[in-house]
């Protein structure tokens, strides 16, 4: 237990995580196109703002302004030959920010998909990503991030190689998928089958869970899918604050900070010991989900139907998983091979 | 299993019809290509086995995938029997003067780079039929118009991952309506963030919330269109 996130959660029952990355940058005047961790090099005083937003908000951990700096991203912007300086700023700013809270701030090294479609169907093998994810992690790894946070994945091969990169690089790492789809991810995996694969691996992670997705009910019952799976390692919410809507020639989340501070409760008290948000949780929500999360006492374990009073409807019947395995087609004869 | 083999050629036409609707399904390309064969030998014209094997096949998979039944690699494997069937069929539909589903230019909008969705969206719709000119990422506004002019377009497709990103569609729109354009196409807009209020407040003929629901959209949009033509 050498590392900072596994000494805060031996000493706390939950810790508080960060909320958005992209919607905050945005706000300070990225352009929508450009690559955020370009900023890592050029603005690294509007990093440290945004790192600073989190930590005064109450985070306990916050996510690296690295979630793009894979060699397969950066390449949609020339930069592949800077993944690891990139990476290693990213971190690095974190650690400034961190030592210098006045108390234990976790800085999480944000690793984020490729982007690319694995074999047959697509053009990424398992060892060109496990080299991909490598890279980013030394990387970080240079700049002090305390752990790898591998997040919004949705192929389990993808998840499995960046396992195998945070074995190769020697760093304890967390990592959560992305279940957008009908309760699944893009790829069709549960909830259920991400509890199973993540105690597979040779280097299981710190703590596994969601992030981002369809809206907090969804990310919710995604959750409790977990906890019905049985596992015993620490859970991770990361749930968008709402939905996006339309508004006059602009795009703003939905999600209150009061529902936000709803969410958190109802997350912690599903068994999640790691609470933040992603898109749209802006540092107001991340002050209501603090203050939510010290002042209100532990209740029972919320059902689905609970959750959907309290945050409102799921986005499909079913999340494919426990008995309700969803509909399957009937064919003819047998499948040919 | 020996005795299990199916010998496609010795199928009803029903049958074969059928079997290669689970192929496309399994996502078994050299069956698919074995049936098309088989029922060009037949006699059937590249048209018929076109909608009534190929497309009627690919609706199932459509519909599974927007019930939640199927995810995103058994379509892209069923996209890819699609495709092998399609390209012995292309040259054989162009030559009999088959008549066309319809033509879709696609792209996510300038400023977005996630393209996955937009991908799959430009495979489902080659998988129902539809001539598919794929602009790939990025595009600002003067390049889908020069694009849907240049290619006889029916169809502009638009898509963005982000909510920064999403407000460019608009801008597209508003740039047809300007050159008085706007009624020349069927605009559909899809991307995770969307929904069906920011496609009606954009102005777009209709949001589609994935790649199946996208391809029932186009084809109830290019019917309607059809229809109107001949009234």
């Amino acid at each position: 237990m050498s590392n900072a996130l596994s000494r805060l959660l031996a000493t706390r029952p939950w810790l508080m995580a960060d909320g958005a990355t992209g919607t905050n940058l945005f706000n300070m005047g990225l352009s929508s196109g450009d690559a955020p961790e370009m900023w890592n090099a050029d603005q690294p005083e509007k990093i440290r703002t945004l790192y600073r937003l989190a930590v005064d908000a109450g985070s306990d951990i916050f996510l690296t302004n690295s979630f793009g700096g894979n060699a397969s991203r950066l390449k949609l912007h020339n930069a592949q030959a800077r993944v690891h300086e990139l990476n290693r700023l990213a971190a690095a700013l974190g650690r400034e920010v961190a030592d210098a809270a006045g108390r234990p701030v976790v800085v999480a090294g944000s690793v984020g998909p490729t982007g690319d479609i694995f074999a047959p169907m697509g053009t990424l093998t398992h060892a060109l990503a496990v080299e991909m994810f490598h890279e980013q992690a030394e990387g970080l790894k240079a700049g002090g991030a305390d752990v790898l946070w591998v997040e919004t994945i949705s192929a389990p091969e993808e998840f499995k190689a960046a396992a195998e990169a945070a074995l190769l690089a020697g760093m304890p790492w967390c990592g959560t998928m992305s279940f957008d789809t009908a309760g699944r991810t893009m790829m069709g995996v549960t909830s259920a089958q991400l509890a199973a694969l993540v105690e597979k691996l040779p280097n299981p992670p710190i703590a596994f869970g969601a992030n981002c997705g369809v809206g907090a009910s969804d990310l919710m019952r995604t959750i409790l899918g977990f906890v019905a799976a049985g596992t015993e390692r620490p859970i991770i919410a990361k749930g968008n604050a709402g939905i996006p809507k339309y508004h006059e020639g602009h795009i703003h989340y939905d999600g209150t900070p009061e529902l936000m501070a709803e969410y958190a409760v109802l997350a912690r008290d599903a068994g999640a010991r790691i609470i933040g948000g992603c898109c749209g949780t802006m540092p107001d929500h991340l002050k209501a989900m603090r203050a939510a999360l010290e002042t209100r006492p532990p209740g029972p374990r919320p059902t689905v139907e609970d959750i959907a009073a309290r945050l409102g409807g799921y986005s499909s019947a079913s999340d494919g998983t426990g008995d309700d395995e969803g509909p399957v087609r009937e064919r003819r004869g047998r499948r040919r091979s | 299993m020996a005795d299990d083999d199916i010998i496609l050629s010795e199928l009803s036409d029903d049958d074969l019809v059928l079997q290669m609707h689970d192929d496309l399904y399994d996502g078994l390309k050299e069956e698919i290509e074995e049936g098309v064969g088989i029922l060009l030998e037949r006699g059937w014209t590249p048209y018929d086995v076109l909608t009534r094997a190929l497309v009627a096949g690919m609706t199932i998979v459509g519909a599974d995938f927007r019930d939640g039944i199927l995810f995103v690699p058994e379509v892209l494997l069923a996209a890819n029997a699609m495709k092998g069937g399609m390209a012995i069929l292309k040259p054989l539909l162009i030559a009999t003067g088959a008549p066309r589903m319809g033509k879709m230019v696609i792209g996510t909008v300038k400023g977005d780079i996630h393209d996955i969705g937009k991908n799959l969206v430009a495979m489902m719709m080659e998988g129902a039929g539809f001539e598919v000119v794929d602009l790939g990422i990025n595009n600002a506004v003067e390049k889908y118009l020069e694009a849907l002019e240049r290619e006889g377009a029916d169809i502009l497709g638009m898509s963005a991952l982000l909510t920064t990103t999403m407000p460019y569609m608009k801008v597209v729109i508003d740039t047809l309506k300007e050159k008085g354009l706007r009624e020349n196409y069927i605009v559909l807009v899809g991307g995770a963030p969307l929904n069906e209020e920011f496609g009606r407040a954009i102005g777009a003929d209709a949001y589609c919330r994935d790649a199946a629901v996208a391809v029932e959209t186009a084809k109830s949009f290019i019917a309607r269109k059809h229809n109107a033509l001949r009234a």
